[in-house]
């Protein structure tokens, strides 16, 4: 564990002595333990006062009362048993919150498989197909086109897309392939999947990607001398070696469609119950315990699923 | 080495401790209160904090030529200006917000009521606001947050709304509307008349209603009561039994399918109608005017229920005194001296001082948008396009029928937290 006083030593006779180099090798002198510390430290500053102490904040007004106009710092459990009213009463049903969350889970599941689908193949097309550097990072920024546009016009494009009398059902129709223009093309489950999956293939691609790159051409070329088939080497080579890529874009993908409420409130018509909604709602009605309380509800939810997500992968040991 | 890490891991903690510790003294005192108050001899500059509605770039420039005030505009919805006043109350000046909101603003003390004594036009301020009834005589409903039951206060600091006049008022009145369906008559193809039409089952999957809780239960309301299924004692202050009856329509319509989508935003409202996503759904004047200057077919339908009225005005921060409040009389005053209320006319709103408008508008302008009469040339938006070609007649007809036909207002209700639980229960149905 001594290793730097030693390493020092060793050095210090090879020094020429003058006031820069001892002041050098005073600095040098600085435990390793501190100098870690001096290099986490920024980012653990930013992180104590813009995520740590913010969300000590949420807990302990997630506990307060509330009247029409202001917060009332007393205890109070209300922001909770409201948000669970008539989980109890209203069994076998599920309450307001229970389909929430079936709901929001359901559409993270479909968001998370597809994306996953289609980001493990654009990231495989990158990383073993595309031979040039060049080009691998000019279709990797392909896939941010979709961040080059704001949610609204987003919205209004989907419009004469998806619409009723949008390209594709106009389309359908003159091709005689339907009568009746798909009502469910837009401000539905479909368009906000469609929009989710657009969005957020990227945030699989990358990590999915950069654990390719990494894997050893050795090993895939062993395998092939080894007499695997295409197949058996993506199963028992490539996949488990880009497992890490796929934990951390499902990570990404998950936390951010559990919270989300923009998307899915601007492609579901408003009209799909989504975890972020429930505290936008509440937000707005100025009832900022009740939305601190369900934002601490999600925050719990959504640290249960990424813990058993890296039950299956320890990501520190793979990294 | 094992001890110099413990040693670094307890003086961490130390410090996570104490920094939460500053963190909650500086928020306890009081520390923290958002922009400082500045005070500057010139130029005269007022932040004011409202929504889209009143705030042209046309007004404010001719604003500062009038009386050299400088209007910062700080734009929010609805929602947020509100959430403004209550949590950074010194972040403006003048604050142009809804009557209906002032159930939640007055008891939280972040605002301040202004003079009526000081202000010039305050007699001639339209009687709809006073006495809740318009020029002409014609009582208007009074459900909901009307305005002439929360413009008084009690006294200077008082949070109490007084039932008879004081020279307190907790805003200013500037400016209000009728709401109402709108509709597109190319696809309907037949008379609209009721409310009840809304959740019609020929509309399904056509129809949309607003997504700000307070003012989409309302039009439950009025749907509710126009197929005689209840009757409200006050659809703007609904008990709780009242609320779920209301909600419990609205669930059964929306798993039917009614809906095509809520709408939040102006421009939402736009495209869902001109796009023909919904063919009848709530709405706002000027909503209506753009699709219809699109080319696109849209009437502001006049239903026999009535109306759903809003209004809004001015009063000031907590935080202005002295000089800056001089200047936000000044500029109250001159928004009520004619300028600001012709142009506000023009979009189809309606001023709050009818008589200083009137003598800044063009007289076919003042028949075609306050006196339903149909248009002698060409109507024209303050920026100069055409709204309507000569002979149009407007939607609703005169000001009279249309503020004389309001039934209800945009309100706050009591039970106002139960409200939204249920509305998050309507979005998830």
């Amino acid at each position: 564990m001594d290793t730097s006083e030693d390493i020092l030593k060793q050095a210090s006779p090879d020094l020429v002595r003058g006031p820069d180099t001892i002041r050098a090798a005073k600095a040098a002198r600085l435990s390793p333990s501190f100098i870690s510390w001096l290099q986490a430290g920024p980012m653990m500053l930013v992180f104590l006062a813009f995520f740590l102490i913010p969300l000590v904040f949420v807990v302990i007004v997630s506990f307060w009362d509330y009247n029409e106009y202001q917060l009332l710092p007393a205890f109070s459990g209300r922001g909770y048993t409201d948000t669970f009213e008539g989980c109890i009463a209203q069994l076998p049903d599920l309450c307001t919150i229970g389909r929430t969350y079936v709901k929001t889970l359901k559409l993270c599941v479909m968001v998370w498989a597809i994306t996953l689908f289609i980001g493990f193949w654009v990231a495989y097309f990158l990383a073993f197909h595309v031979k040039s550097k060049t080009w691998q990072m000019g279709l990797s920024l392909l896939c941010t086109i979709p961040f080059w546009t704001s949610n609204v016009i987003r919205m209004i494009a989907w419009i004469p897309l998806l619409g009723r009398n949008g390209l594709v059902n106009s389309g359908l129709v003159k091709s005689g392939l339907i009568n009746q223009p798909l009502e469910w093309l837009l401000f539905s489950e479909f368009s906000v999947v469609l929009a989710l999956v657009h969005l957020f293939t990227f945030f699989m691609v990358v990590p999915i990607f950069n654990s390719m790159v990494r894997i050893d051409k050795s090993l895939i070329e062993a395998a092939y001398d080894a007499g695997a088939t295409g197949f058996q080497t993506l199963v028992n080579v490539i996949i488990p070696l880009a497992k890490p890529g796929i934990v951390i874009g499902s990570i990404f993908v998950i936390t951010i469609v559990m919270g989300d409420f923009i998307t899915i409130g601007v492609m579901g018509g408003q009209q799909i119950a989504s975890a972020g909604k429930i505290i936008e709602t509440r937000v707005n009605a100025l009832q900022f315990p009740a939305a601190a309380a369900n934002a601490v509800i999600l925050l719990v939810i959504t640290f249960l699923i990424i813990t058993m997500m890296s039950r299956i992968v320890d990501i520190k040991k793979e990294l | 080495m094992t001890e110099t890490t413990r040693k670094t891991g307890v003086s961490r903690r130390t410090l996570l401790k104490s920094t939460a510790g500053l963190a909650g003294l500086a928020a306890g005192s009081g520390a923290i209160t958002g922009f400082p108050y500045v005070m500057s001899a010139e130029p005269k500059v007022l932040r004011y904090l409202g929504t889209a509605v009143n705030e042209g770039d046309d007004i404010s420039k001719q604003c500062l030529k009038d009386t050299g005030i400088k209007i910062e505009y700080i734009t929010a919805t609805t929602d947020d200006v509100t959430k403004r006043v209550m949590t950074q109350p010194n972040s403006f000046d003048v604050l142009d917000t809804e009557y209906f909101s002032l159930k939640k603003l007055v008891p939280s003390g972040n605002i301040l009521a202004l003079d009526s004594k000081k202000i010039k036009e305050f007699d001639n301020i339209t009687p709809v606001f006073t006495k809740g009834e318009t020029p002409g005589g014609k009582k208007i409903g009074n459900q909901g947050t009307a305005p002439w039951k929360v413009l008084y206060l009690e006294g200077k600091d008082s949070k109490t709304f007084s039932k008879t006049a004081t020279e307190f008022v907790t805003l200013i009145p500037t400016v209000y509307n009728a709401d109402t369906l709108g509709i597109r008559p190319d696809i309907i193809k037949r008379p609209i008349s009721s409310w009840a039409e809304l959740l019609n089952p020929e509309f399904k999957g056509k129809a949309s209603i607003l997504n700000i809780p307070s003012i989409g239960i309302m039009d439950a309301a009025m749907v509710v009561e126009a197929t005689g299924k209840y009757k409200y004692a006050d659809k703007g202050n609904m008990t709780k039994e009242e609320i779920d009856l209301t909600m419990k329509v609205m669930i059964e319509a929306k798993k039917a399918g009614q809906f095509r989508a809520f709408w939040k935003d102006f421009n939402e409202s736009v495209n869902l109608m001109a796009s023909g996503e919904t063919v009848i759904q709530s709405m706002w004047s000027p909503a209506v005017t753009k699709v219809r200057s699109m080319g696109i077919a849209c009437t502001f339908q006049p239903l026999k229920e009535g109306y759903r009225s809003w209004a809004s005005g001015f009063c000031v921060s907590k935080g202005v005194s002295g000089q800056k409040l001089e200047w936000a009389y000044e500029f109250v005053n001159w928004f009520l001296s004619g300028y600001a209320g012709a142009y506000l006319n023009r979009q189809g709103y309606y001023s709050a001082v009818l008589s200083t408008a009137k003598a800044h508008m063009e007289p076919y302008e003042w028949a075609y948008w306050m006196e339903g009469k149909a248009a002698e040339k060409d109507i024209k938006a303050p920026d100069g396009s055409v709204l309507e070609k000569a002979g149009a007649v407007r939607d609703g007809g005169s000001y009279e029928d249309r503020m004389g036909g309001v039934a209800c207002w945009n309100a706050v209700m009591d039970e106002n937290d139960y409200m939204v639980r249920k509305w998050n229960e309507f979005i998830a149905a």
